[in-house]
C-alpha cells in the first residue's frame, strides 16, 4: 500500500546508469540533451501513472499508444483545418481521451468484460480510426499560427526545466496524494486486490474501478498535447505506437504487480525515468539503435527479477 | 428485529433456500447449524444484501425491506463475518479495519485516529500488534481475529457470523465466545453459524436449523444438547468413527529423522508415523505442525532425513514425496488443495493426468471413468463431475482433495485440518474413509486443531509446541488434559 522501499533499488540502477553513460559519454549532462531527455520523460510519466492506476486496480490499457495518435490527429484537425479555439482544443482533447477511457470502464466494470480484451479492441480501433479520419496522411502544426503560445507551453523551459517535466510534477503530487492518502487511493488498492471483498465492504467496487480508466484516459489526453508537439507532426500510423508498453514497463519496473493492489506513484516516475535514461543511453553510448528494445527488455527482466528476488528474502 | 419470511432462493432453477423463516431478536443469539449445502451461506447473504430473495420477505423493525447490495444491509447495522475471510492482504491492519468507511481529515486519510482507534479495538479481541502491520504478514487465525475487530468497530445491531471460529484456539475461541456475550448484553443481535456444537452449546440463546434448503426445526435454550443438535441436522444419529486400535503394531511408513525446517520452527523433529494408523498431531496454532508436513511434503525445504518404508528420500519438490508415495491434504483447501475454477474431473486426474495419456494426448473417456469411480467412492455430492469445485460446498470440496490422492494409492496420506469447515455428516464420512486407509495399511498423519476430532479419531496422538515435539501419547495415556499439557509446554 505504501511505498515499500522497493523504489530505492530501482533508484540504485537509474543512478548508476546515469553515471555510467555521463563518465562514457560526458554529452550526456549537456543541457540540450537533458532537457530533451527530460521533456519525453514528462511526456512518458504523465500517460505511466495512468496506466499504472489501472494495474494497480488488477487491470491493464493497452489502447494508450493508439489513444495518442486518435487524438493527436483530433488535436492538429481542430487547431490547424479549423482553428478551433487552443483551448477549447485542448479540453477537447483531455475530456476525449477521458470519455473513452470511461468506455472502457463501463465496459470492464459493468459488462464484466477483460480489461485485456477491452483495451486491446481500443488500440485497434483507434489506431484504424486515426488513419481513417486524417486520410492516412501527416498532419503538422507547421508554424502554429494562432496557436504558438500553446506549442511553446508544450515544449519550452522554464528556468531551464522544460514544462512538460513541471507538468509530470504536478500530476505526480496530485496523483500521489490520491492514491496514497485519500480514501478514493486506498479504495483502488483495495478493489485491485479483492474486489469482492471490497464489495462486502461496502465499497462500489464498479464506480473505482471504472474511475481508473478515466483517470487513465484524462492523463493520456495531457500527454497526447505534449506529445503531439513534441513531434510536431503526426503520422497516424506510428504515432504513439507502442507506447502503452513503455508506460505498461515503467509501472512494472516501479513496482505494481499485475495482479493489481499494489505500486506507488514514486515508482512509476522511476520506472518512466529509468526507461528515457536507456533510450539515451542507447544512443549516446552508439549502441546500434536497433538492439533499443533489447536492451530494454533485458533491464526491465533484471529490475523486475532483482524485486521478485528481494521480495522473497524479506 | 429481524424476520425472515418464507425466503426462498434458486440457483439455475435449484432451491438454495426453499420457503425458510427466521425471527431474530435485540439481545439475542441464535445460532444457525446445519449440513453443507443446507443453506446456511445463502441464507446469511440474503440477510447481508449479497443476494436478493426470489420470493419471501425480510422485515427489520416491523417494516419490510429489500436489501440491493452489501452495502445497504450495512447501512441498516447489519454485519456479515463470512467465513472466506474478506481481509486484504495488501493493506495493514487499521486499513482493513476501517475498511469502507475510513476516517478522513477533509478528503485525506486520517491515519492517526484510525489507528489509535485499531489499537483499542485489537485488545478487545486480545490480538497484540501494531495497526500499521501489514496483513499479509498475518497467520491465518490473526487474520479472522482483524475480521472481527472490523465488526466490532462499527455500530452494528445485527451481526453475522460465519464459522468465526475455524481457524482459532482454545484461547481465541474462548475470548470470541466472550466477546459475543458482551455484544448480546449490549443488545446486538447476533446470527451465530457454526459446526462445532460445543459452541453453539455454550453461546446459543436458540438453535435454528437447516436441512436440505428447509426450516429443519427450533430448539430452544433448555433443549440445546449435541444429540438434538445432530438429529436436527441429518435426521440421524452417528457416531465417531473408531477403528480397532492399531497403534505401533505396524511397520514404520514415514520416519522423520532429525527432520528441521529452514525456516520457523527450526528446531529438529523425530517422528515415526505407522502403517494403519492415524497419528493425530495436535498443537495451538503457530506450533508448526503445518511447516513440518510441508517440508516433509516438499513444498519447503528442509534439512535432515526423511525415511519412506524404510528407504531413504530426498524430497524437494512435491513431485518427489508424490513418486514416494506420500500425499497432503493441504489446511488452505480453496488456495492449495484444489483448482476451485477446474471441474471435480480435473481436480481429481490432475496430479495423475499422464497415467491417462498417451504421446501427450488425454483420453477423455478412461480420465472421466475414473473421476466418476473415485467421486462416487468418496460420496462427492456435485450435480456431475463436470461440475466447478467452486459450486461445491466445503465437505464436498475436502472429498475431492481425498479422492485425488486416495486415487494414487497412498502409502502416506498427511491431512492438514482435514475437516475444517465441514459439517458433521461429512465429517463422519471423512473420518470413515480416513479409517478405511489405515486399515489398508496407509500411515496417515492427521494435523488438527480440533481436540474432539484428534481425541476421537487418532490411534497415537503427537503434540507439538513452538517448534518443538513436545511428547506422543498411545491411546489409552491421550486426555484432552494431556494433550493440553503438551500443547501449551508444561510437563506432563
Amino acid at each position: 500500500m505504501k511505498p515499500r522501499g522497493q523504489e530505492l533499488g530501482i533508484l540504485v540502477i537509474l543512478i548508476v546508469l546515469c553515471a555510467i553513460t555521463a563518465i562514457k559519454n560526458p554529452a550526456f549532462l549537456h543541457l540540450e540533451n537533458l532537457q530533451n531527455t527530460g521533456q519525453l520523460f514528462g511526456i512518458y510519466g504523465i500517460f505511466s501513472i495512468g496506466i499504472g492506476i489501472v494495474i494497480i486496480t488488477g487491470g491493464i490499457d493497452l489502447s494508450v499508444g493508439s489513444v495518442l495518435a486518435l487524438l493527436g490527429v483530433i488535436l492538429a484537425i481542430l487547431l490547424v483545418d479549423k482553428h478551433v479555439n487552443p483551448l477549447l482544443s485542448v479540453f477537447i482533447v483531455v475530456a476525449g481521451a477521458a470519455l473513452l477511457g470511461w468506455g472502457h470502464g463501463l465496459l470492464v466494470a459493468r459488462m464484466r468484460m477483460q480489461p485485456f480484451i477491452v483495451t486491446l479492441c481500443g488500440l485497434l480501433f483507434y489506431r484504424g480510426l486515426a488513419r481513417f479520419i486524417s486520410n492516412d496522411e501527416t498532419k503538422g502544426f507547421g508554424d502554429a499560427k494562432g496557436f504558438e503560445w500553446l506549442q511553446k507551453a508544450s515544449t519550452e523551459s522554464w528556468h531551464g526545466v522544460p514544462i512538460p517535466v513541471i507538468i509530470l510534477l504536478a500530476v505526480a503530487v496530485v496523483m500521489y496524494i490520491v492514491l496514497h492518502k485519500t480514501v478514493y487511493g486506498r479504495y483502488l488498492f483495495a478493489v485491485g486486490r479483492n474486489e469482492e471483498a471490497a464489495r462486502y465492504a461496502g465499497i462500489n467496487s464498479k464506480a473505482v474501478i471504472a474511475s481508473a480508466y478515466v483517470l487513465c484516459g484524462a492523463l493520456a489526453g495531457i500527454a497526447t498535447i505534449l506529445l503531439a508537439f513534441y513531434t510536431n507532426s503526426i503520422s497516424p500510423s506510428s504515432h504513439g505506437s507502442f507506447y502503452e508498453l513503455y508506460g505498461i514497463a515503467a509501472a512494472v519496473l516501479g513496482g505494481c504487480s499485475l495482479r493489481g493492489g499494489e505500486g506507488s506513484i514514486a515508482g512509476i516516475l522511476l520506472g518512466a525515468a529509468l526507461l528515457q535514461v536507456l533510450r539515451n543511453l542507447v544512443n549516446l553510448l552508439h549502441i546500434p539503435s536497433s538492439l533499443e528494445f533489447s536492451v530494454m527488455g533485458v533491464v526491465i527482466l533484471i529490475g523486475v527479477l532483482a524485486d521478485t528476488l528481494l521480495r522473497k528474502k524479506r | 428485529m429481524l424476520a425472515l419470511r418464507g425466503v426462498t432462493k434458486r440457483f439455475a432453477g435449484v432451491a438454495a433456500l426453499d420457503d425458510v423463516s427466521l425471527d431474530l431478536a435485540a439481545g439475542e443469539v441464535v445460532a444457525v447449524i446445519g449440513e453443507n449445502g443446507a443453506g446456511k451461506s445463502t441464507l446469511m447473504k440474503i440477510i447481508g444484501g449479497a443476494y436478493v430473495p426470489d420470493a419471501g420477505m425480510i422485515e427489520l423493525d416491523g417494516a419490510s425491506v429489500a436489501f440491493k447490495s452489501p452495502s445497504d444491509a450495512l447501512a441498516r447495522g447489519i454485519r456479515v463475518i463470512y467465513q472466506e475471510l474478506t481481509v486484504l492482504d495488501n493493506l495493514d491492519i487499521a486499513g482493513n479495519v476501517f475498511l469502507g468507511r475510513e476516517k478522513r481529515r477533509g478528503y485525506l486519510l486520517d491515519e492517526a485516529a484510525m489507528r489509535k482507534e485499531t489499537t483499542a479495538i485489537l485488545a478487545r479481541v486480545g490480538l497484540k500488534l501494531d495497526p500499521n502491520r501489514s496483513v499479509a504478514t498475518l497467520a491465518l487465525a490473526e487474520r479472522q481475529l482483524v475480521e472481527i475487530a472490523r465488526a466490532l468497530s462499527m455500530s452494528v445491531r445485527i451481526l453475522i457470523l460465519d464459522e468465526p471460529t475455524s481457524s482459532l484456539t482454545l484461547d481465541e475461541t474462548q475470548n470470541l465466545l466472550r466477546l459475543v456475550g458482551e455484544l448480546k448484553a449490549e443488545g446486538v443481535a447476533i446470527l451465530y453459524v457454526s459446526h462445532r456444537l460445543d459452541e453453539v452449546h455454550q453461546v446459543a440463546d436458540r438453535v435454528v436449523a437447516l436441512r436440505d434448503a428447509k426450516n429443519a426445526g427450533n430448539l430452544a435454550r433448555e433443549e440445546i444438547n449435541h444429540a438434538s443438535m445432530i438429529k436436527l441436522m441429518v435426521g440421524r444419529d452417528l457416531a465417531p468413527a473408531r477403528g480397532a486400535a492399531v497403534g505401533s503394531a505396524g511397520k514404520v511408513r514415514l520416519k522423520l529423522d532429525q527432520l528441521r525446517t529452514l525456516r520457523y520452527p527450526a528446531e529438529a523433529v523425530d517422528l515415526d508415523v505407522y502403517a494403519g494408523e492415524i497419528l493425530g498431531m495436535a498443537g495451538l496454532v503457530g506450533a508448526g505442525r503445518s511447516e513440518l508436513a510441508r517440508a516433509a511434503f516438499g513444498i519447503d525445504r528442509y534439512q535432515g532425513g526423511l525415511e519412506v518404508d524404510g528407504t531413504r528420500v530426498t524430497v524437494s519438490v512435491p513431485r518427489d514425496a508424490i513418486n514416494a508415495g506420500v500425499y497432503l491434504v493441504p489446511e488452505d483447501r480453496r488456495g492449495a488443495g484444489l483448482t476451485v475454477e477446474m471441474a471435480v474431473r480435473d481436480n481429481v486426474t490432475m496430479p495423475d493426468l499422464n497415467d491417462f495419456a498417451s504421446v501427450g494426448l488425454v483420453n477423455h473417456g478412461a480420465e472421466a471413468k475414473f473421476a466418476q469411480t473415485w467421486a462416487d467412492r468418496l460420496g462427492v455430492r456435485a450435480p456431475s463431475i463436470e461440475t466447478p469445485v467452486v459450486n461445491l460446498s466445503g465437505g464436498n470440496q475436502q472429498k475431492v482433495v481425498l479422492a485425488r490422492w486416495l486415487a494414487l494409492k497412498p502409502k502416506v496420506l498427511i491431512c492438514d485440518e482435514p475437516t475444517r469447515g465441514v459439517d458433521v455428516g461429512a465429517k463422519a464420512e471423512i473420518y470413515t474413509e480416513m479409517r478405511a486407509l489405515a486399515d489398508a495399511g496407509v500411515a496417515i498423519w492427521m494435523i488438527s486443531s480440533d481436540m474432539e476430532e484428534v481425541l476421537a479419531v487418532s490411534d497415537r496422538v503427537a503434540v507439538m509446541h513452538e517448534g518443538r515435539l513436545t511428547g506422543t501419547l498411545e491411546r489409552g495415556a491421550a486426555t484432552e488434559e494431556a494433550v493440553m499439557r503438551l500443547a501449551v509446554g508444561a510437563d506432563l
